[in-house]
């Protein structure tokens, strides 16, 4: 059994009008399945209003299904007790780094959730020390956020949530603030969080370079899972990627040009080095 | 018809401990109707220089001439100048405020003292440039979607009939199809109604499918200014500031290291495509 | 210009004073303040620079920073220095025109001057070598007997904390916007009163929003983390006396006790 595991998953919100009647019932996420294997890297893809975050704020219990079910590590989220073990248990990065931490220094953010759970002192400590390594962010752990860049900021909130020990983490869209650089901080930083400690990664993003390296993509639409597999077996289908908003790399995409022009490669490329290798066995 | 900048220099915080050097010593020149993309890692004064450009912000030294006027002589109409130069804010759907679309995309004409029905006139085409229709008019900006919200905030800068567009990070945040329909209306725009477009963006693929030009910030300076394929020649001291080139460059230069006869100048996914193309036949 | 407040803001090297208990500073800072009431003597005034002067050279705090907050108070200051200088009736020394200056209105100039600019720095010193949340902390902790009488401590607190640490980002938020306004023609400065006020409401309502935005993801952020009111939750940096704090306190007390001396003996 996964560490993550919906079933049949829906959520509605409902508007009301100003007099209390129903105005509208919208089904962001429909009946969805999914199981999450302890250690995976999961990535999760679909255009805004896809019913992406809806589903990832379910993970970590700040929403409950209206139907069906959602366990963390077997622990289902509408029972009450076993709410504050899931919160620790699957963490949850956002996307506006500025709304999300909470101290004023760096060391005093990170120390934050592992106070919210009761850990004593001298615990914290050596939990602040031990995430700020992780994101590589110790030498700046008495700086202001303010001070920081995108980038670090992200990967502040990250070891804040690392430092509560969870099995899982939820990134929701954390780079979309961001400019490349620190992009490439936040997923380098998850990445090793994914390789070093096996932490189990819930990615979800708009950018295609990021997701190459999961080990299995998402993709979402209208709220339901429309397809899903490893990153090769996604991007080999360009049209349906297309017909979902969403882009592909574009070495993937150049690929695919060539392919339609004639060419012998292979139909699944994710990189610059693995189309210039096809390539140069062409020729 | 044109902004010239010469020599421009901006101190932040002049005097204190935080002084920086934000910009330092810049020239350019942007002529009249290029779509021309400003690139540069965040820090690098690609904001301090397009807020230069409507005088937002005023130079240490050095000066903007726009139409040949100086900016900064005596009794120079500001007002009309921030509405000749349209200056699109990072998320500007933060800017909104109004009570409906419509109405929100007539503060910028109200506040040019145009009459009501010159306003409205201005608020429809502008509206329509962005492409949201009538339906949309009365309706709260907040209760939009992300791309919509930004639509309405460009339509409340198109709608000051602007003859300079700046735009900075239009697309951050929205996903890859509400990038690509925001990019293509405003390179429409640039096409139909011959305005200046200039574009401050983290990603080199837009840049390089869609300007003519394309400006590199560094700390503080103008690093290079050419064509995207000129520029982007550089992918390695653009990579040690960190920046990149678009993907499919490397895919040419790697080529190229390898031995294969092939042009290097490839920015975009067509122009590599045909350049490998025509290598494999040879 | 906004940027100029100094307000809650943390100044981070090692020293002494950082290290002290917030408790300490916070009863320092009202020790200190009390006792610039007592002096009525130049003298008094010389041991309370003194005691500041050491304070600020043990903090490692340049005394740059220090005085940056007296710029916010300047207009201050100078209404202040003129009305004492020439409304204080007594000796005449100089008369300018119709004004007179008295010995008195000089010396109460002075003094007034004097114990605004050491309030200020003095409360500085406090911001400057205390991290908002350690100062909360310390309220918490020092006020929490009144959590017996249902005054939710913890919460004002946390409260006060979220608070310092947004004035920043919300002060650039009203920057930006008021800039991108600005290229919408949008006039901020021109005009009467309620032409003035009116023209608030464009800069006024996205600043709103955006707080609430803020407010609404920073509560699910801290939910996230297992943020459940102050019930079960232990501190990563707990105030503890240490021997320090308590020979801080004893200084402070003979400090006090010397001050108060001066402002009695010494003649007015």
């Amino acid at each position: 059994m996964g560490i993550i595991r919906a079933e049949k998953l829906s959520f509605e919100y409902t508007k009301f009008t100003e007099d209390g009647n129903i105005e509208s019932v919208n089904r962001a996420v429909d009946n969805v399945d999914l199981d999450v294997k302890k250690g995976d890297f999961i990535a999760i893809l679909g255009h805004n209003g896809s019913g992406k975050s809806t589903l990832a704020k379910h993970i970590n219990a700040i929403l409950l299904p209206t139907e069906g079910a959602l366990y963390v590590d077997g622990k289902d989220t509408r029972d009450e007790s076993s709410l504050w073990d899931i919160r620790q248990e699957a963490g949850m990065v956002f996307q506006n780094p500025d709304n999300q931490i909470i101290g004023s220094v760096v060391e005093e953010d990170v120390g934050f959730g592992p106070e919210n759970m009761g850990i004593p002192s001298k615990e914290i400590w050596e939990r602040v020390e031990e995430s700020l390594k992780a994101v590589g962010m110790w030498e700046y752990r008495t700086n202001s956020p303010n001070k920081l860049s995108g980038g670090q900021k992200q990967r502040v909130a990250i070891a804040g949530v690392v430092a509560m020990h969870p099995k899982c983490i939820v990134l929701d869209e954390p780079t979309a603030m961001l400019d490349p650089n620190g992009r490439k901080e936040v997923i380098r930083t998850v990445r090793a969080l994914n390789d070093v400690e096996e932490v189990t990664v819930i990615l979800i993003t708009h950018y295609m370079e990021e997701v190459i390296y999961a080990d299995k993509i998402i993709v979402m639409d209208e709220g339901k899972i429309v397809m899903q597999g490893t990153p090769r077996e996604i991007f080999s289908q360009v049209d349906t990627l297309k017909k979902y908003r969403l882009d592909v790399p574009q070495a993937t995409l150049l690929a695919h040009e060539l392919r339609n022009a004639g060419v012998a490669l292979p139909e699944c490329i994710l990189s610059v080095k693995e189309l210039v290798d096809e390539l140069c066995q062409l020729k | 018809m044109s902004i010239k900048i010469e020599h421009l220099s901006y101190v932040y915080g002049e005097g204190t401990a935080f002084e920086k050097k934000a910009l330092d010593d810049i020239s350019l020149e942007l002529p009249d109707g290029q779509f021309i993309g400003i690139i540069g890692h965040t820090g690098s004064g690609k904001s301090t220089l397009i807020q230069h450009l409507n005088g937002l912000i005023k130079a240490t030294s050095g000066q903007i001439y726009y139409n040949g006027q100086s900016i900064y002589q005596d009794n120079y109409n500001m007002k009309e100048l921030r509405s000749k130069v349209g200056l699109v804010f990072q998320y500007p759907e933060h800017q909104l405020f109004e009570i409906d679309v419509f109405t929100d995309v007539c503060f910028g004409p109200k506040n040019l003292g145009l009459s009501q029905e010159e306003t409205e006139e201005r608020a429809r085409e502008a509206l329509e440039q962005v492409g949201l229709g009538e339906e949309f008019y009365r309706q709260s900006p907040f209760e939009l979607s992300g791309g919509q919200k930004r639509r309405v905030a460009i339509a409340g800068i198109l709608a000051m009939k602007p003859e300079v567009l700046i735009l900075d990070e239009p697309t951050a945040g929205l996903d890859p199809k509400g990038r690509d329909e925001i990019l293509d209306q405003i390179a429409m725009l640039h096409k139909e109604r011959k305005i200046t477009v200039i574009l401050v963006s983290h990603s080199m693929e837009d840049v390089a499918k869609y300007v003519q030009r394309i400006i590199v910030m560094n700390r503080g300076k103008a690093m290079y200014d050419g064509a995207p394929r000129e520029v982007f020649k550089h992918y390695r001291e653009l990579e040690e500031i960190g920046l990149a080139a678009p993907q499919v460059t490397y895919v040419v230069n790697s080529l190229k290291e390898k031995g294969w006869d092939i042009k290097t100048d490839a920015t975009t996914v067509e122009e590599a495509r045909d350049a490998i193309l025509i290598a494999l036949r040879k | 210009m906004l940027r100029d407040i100094t307000l809650g803001q943390y100044y981070p090297v090692n020293s002494i004073i950082h290290k002290l208990d917030s408790r300490v500073k916070l009863v320092g800072t009202l020790a200190f303040i009390i006792s610039l009431f007592f002096f009525k003597s130049f003298a008094g005034y010389a041991v309370a620079a003194l005691f500041l002067g050491i304070v600020i050279k043990l903090s490692k705090v340049p005394l740059k920073f220090m005085l940056k907050g007296l710029k916010a108070i300047i207009i201050l200051l100078l209404i202040t220095a003129v009305f004492n200088l020439f409304l204080t009736p007594g000796r005449p020394l100089v008369t300018l025109w119709k004004l007179t200056i008295t010995y008195e209105g000089l010396r109460q100039a002075a003094f007034m001057t004097i114990r605004l600019i050491f309030l200020i720095v003095g409360s500085s010193v406090m911001t400057l070598t205390t991290t908002p949340n350690n100062l909360t902390d310390g309220m918490e902790k020092g006020l929490r007997p009144l959590g017996k009488l249902r005054v939710p401590v913890h919460e004002v607190a946390m409260m006060m904390s979220i608070a310092l640490r947004f004035i920043p980002i919300l002060l650039e938020e009203t920057d930006k916007i008021m800039k991108a306004q600005i290229a919408r023609g949008a006039d901020f400065e021109s005009g009467n009163l309620i032409k003035k006020a009116k023209s608030l409401v464009p800069l006024l309502v996205p600043l709103f929003i955006s707080a609430f935005r803020r407010a609404n993801d920073l509560a699910m952020a801290m939910e996230a983390r297992g943020y459940h009111g102050g019930e079960g939750r232990t501190k990563m940096k707990p105030l503890i006396y240490q021997n320090r704090d308590r020979i801080a306190y004893l200084i402070l007390l003979a400090y006090l006790v010397v001050s108060i001396a001066i402002g009695r003996l010494s003649p007015v």
